[in-house]
């Protein structure tokens, strides 16, 4: 243990750790800028660049960073000195000098670390005037890039690469011209980027941000030919409530559904229930390859990865192409929801698919992509036509002047709005393969489960393994988050899957959707993403239904229209398939 | 994702290479330094197969290109021209010569012309301050320049 004092203050912490943290122990805050830890996650940014952790320290002839500084024994730091408050003024007001003067405009507006920063100091005006470097804005149809405010402070780089290693983003250039960018200036969509936006989660400004698709939603809402129907996720109703002053953790399910009624939508469903069926077919599509490769089929392939994360699909669609026949081929939760609204609801209430509107509610900004994708289209018109992240639902319900706080609690409109816990699940990490543990036991065993709580798949890990006894036969499962988890994985699996994995859930966010890129900015304080798992789990255990198999709206609709999971009709709509889209060298 | 084209001579160079580094990410500037030596340059595709070859995101491979003013993407002309900007160059007028080599040329530094005859490029001292302002085209060194003389340098290699 090393003693040090910090404002006057006894401090006593491990060898090794940084002034930034001893202070953050001893319940001192030292601002920070290109820092950003997400604690447990193994998500360090820490270029020591930007200086505004500045701090003084005694006996040491310049000012030390603190979040690159080591504690020695003895030390004397003050944190906010009168030439500490100096430094970091000008530090910041050196940051602002390069970067665009268009606050009221931005979309980060309120939310953005540089603009609470320089409030904090007391900044007024800018003594530096001088050359502002500008780029070329770009695009793809989830990420939005706008490097005239980016401040390097390379968030971003360490996220694309050590925690996805998706590798779409680097540091390029050098000096006044250094920024972050694709390789070759190329627009993000034809770089390596998945969409998978953890990048827009962690930028400090708006340099990063989201394809805002909310005028588009409220056209469709305001033209009278057109019946919109709206699904929500799991994961956005233990969130949405920060946006408007909630604790988070806060669970506003019934909230949501009656501002969603209030802002026009035709019909409320729920994500939650098309999740329910997911699991029947994800389950039975398990359950079907387990039983071929122990009857000798060779064909068949083990582990089944689940397929419901669109940044996790292109990132094996991009970087696995060789093990395509591995995931899963239903769609996602999402794409289910769009397929049945334009395909039996439409029919049921006799609207047609050009006049039917889905909009989906979502944790993320995958989830634009995956809705834009071809084979989800039929006749050019797309099964969910628009999605929103959980902010943007935000910003819309402020934009009619509703707040959540004073809504009712209403239900979900029937038929595609019932759901079960094993629903609720999906949002967190292990929570699909819980999900899909409770109706395959049960199943395949048919036998009833004691103990439907998994415990062993919950919890913060990147990386979780257990083996579930199905009455005598060892199911090995996996559940990862980060996509440079998902990567070692499969490349265990390409090596000859050495323990024997059954099934493999990935999602590509932190602790799962919840975490997702679409979500409230969390600003790098991971117990925000803690409680929004702790109410995804309460949510199901308040449910009194919490087995997929036994939603009484997913059993009439398997015996009104489609027969069997996994069945003909199924296949039809529930289920899609992959593409190689690697990148290929080609001998001229 | 883009199909990369290349010539399959082009390809088995830089995999050699890039083997003979045991295709160690961690050898990435290395690697380049010889690609560059092979080829001239470093284009876009040639980058592309690097990457690959070392198991390693082409962004990353294009940051280190793009930061170190050694590496270039641009081929280099025929008959490369660079000229000293030096403390001694520098003060008897090389920048008179560089505006004026840019203007005839109409390229800027590090581009080459369309005719891919010559390219421009800069440097620091080449140990011969007592001729400054010094021009190397190729190997050959031209020293005293003044601006008057540039047309007649690039005579010398139009014909």
């Amino acid at each position: 243990m090393v003693k040090l004092t910090i404002d006057n203050k006894p401090v006593e912490v491990a060898e090794g750790t940084t002034i930034l943290k001893a202070a953050r122990q001893a319940g001192i805050n030292i601002p920070t800028l290109c820092y950003f830890e997400l604690d447990g996650m193994k998500f360090e940014n820490k270029p020591g660049g930007c200086r505004v952790c500045v701090v003084e320290v005694e006996g040491r002839k310049n000012l030390a960073p603190a979040c690159a500084t080591d504690v020695m024994e003895g030390m004397v730091v003050h944190t906010h000195s009168a030439r500490v408050i100096n430094a970091r003024k000008t530090v910041v007001e050196l940051i602002l000098s390069d970067h665009p003067n268009d606050c009221l405009q931005c979309s980060k507006s309120g939310d953005c670390e540089l603009q609470t920063l320089a409030q904090k100091l007391g900044i007024r005006e800018i003594p530096f005037k001088g050359e502002q470097s500008t780029y070329k804005k770009d695009s793809t149809l989830s990420v939005e890039r706008d490097m005239d405010k980016c401040i390097m402070c390379r968030r971003c780089e360490t996220m694309c690469n050590k925690i996805q290693s998706v590798g779409a983003l680097s540091a390029v250039n050098r000096g006044f011209e250094a920024v972050v960018s694709p390789a070759f200036d190329q627009p993000l969509s034809e770089s390596s980027c998945i969409n998978c936006g953890q990048c827009v989660q962690v930028c400090p400004v708006g340099a990063l941000s989201l394809v805002d698709n909310v005028a588009d939603v409220m056209k469709a809402i305001a033209d009278p030919t057109k019946t919109v129907v709206v699904q929500t996720a799991p994961a956005v109703r233990v969130a949405l409530g920060e946006e408007f002053g909630m604790e988070p953790g806060s669970i506003v399910t019934g909230k949501m559904a009656a501002a969603l009624r209030r802002l026009g939508f035709n019909y409320v469903f729920d994500t939650d229930w098309s999740a329910d069926l997911t699991i029947m077919e994800e389950g039975t599509e398990l359950l079907g390859r387990i039983g071929k490769v122990l009857g000798g089929d060779k064909t068949a392939k083990l582990p089944i990865f689940t397929s419901c994360c669109p940044g996790w699909v292109s990132f094996y669609e991009k970087n696995f192409p060789d093990m395509l026949e591995y995931p899963s081929t239903a769609k996602s939760p999402q794409q289910m929801f769009g397929a049945v609204a334009k395909n039996y609801f439409a029919e049921k209430i006799g609207v047609k698919r050009e006049d039917m509107v889905v909009v989906s509610i979502m944790p993320c900004l995958a989830k634009k992509s995956e809705a834009a994708r071809e084979e989800f289209k039929v006749n050019g018109n797309p099964d969910v036509d628009f999605s929103l992240s959980t902010r943007e639902l935000a910003h819309m319900i402020k934009q009619c002047n509703l707040n959540l706080n004073d809504m009712p609690d209403e239900d979900f409109d029937s038929p595609l709005g019932e759901s079960t816990g094993a629903a609720v699940i999906f949002g967190a990490t292990g929570g699909v393969m819980e999900a899909a543990v409770r109706t395959a036991y049960e199943v395949f065993t048919k036998k009833k489960l004691d103990n439907i709580d998994f415990e062993v798949l919950r919890g913060f890990d990147g990386v979780k393994t257990a083996t579930v006894d199905f009455a005598g036969t060892p199911i090995n499962v996996a559940v990862v988050y980060g996509l440079n988890n998902a990567r070692i994985i499969m490349e265990e699996v390409r090596d000859g899957n050495p323990r024997g994995f059954h099934a493999v859930e990935v999602m590509a966010c932190p602790g799962g959707c919840i975490g997702g890129a679409g979500q409230p900015y969390h600003h790098g304080d991971s117990s925000i993403i803690r409680k929004r798992m702790e109410a995804t789990y309460r949510e199901d255990a308040g449910k009194p239904i919490r087995k997929s198999h036994e939603n009484p709206s997913i059993i009439a609709i398997y015996k009104e229209y489609f027969g069997e999971p996994c069945g003909h009709k199924s296949h039809e709509l529930l289920h899609t398939h992959y593409f190689d889209r690697s990148k290929k060298v080609e001998k001229e | 994702m883009a199909t990369i084209k290349l010539s399959e001579s082009k390809i088995k160079t830089i995999k050699d290479i890039c083997k003979s580094f045991d295709n160690k990410s961690g050898e990435v500037i290395n690697v380049l330094h010889q690609v560059q030596g092979a080829f001239g340059y470093l284009p876009a595709e040639v980058q592309e197969v690097v990457a690959m070859e070392l198991n390693m995101p082409v962004a990353q491979v294009y940051g280190i290109v793009s930061f170190y003013s050694f590496f270039t993407m641009q081929p280099k002309g025929e008959h490369p021209i660079s000229i000293c900007l030096g403390t001694a160059c520098y003060v008897r007028g090389a920048e008179k010569v560089l505006d004026e080599f840019k203007r005839q040329l109409n390229i800027n530094v590090g581009e080459t012309t369309k005719d891919g005859k010559f390219s421009l490029n800069c440097l620091r001292c080449v140990g011969a301050c007592g001729l400054a302002p010094v021009v190397m085209v190729g190997d050959k060194v031209y020293g005293r320049l003044t601006p008057d003389n540039v047309k007649d340098i690039i005579a010398e290699y139009n014909n």
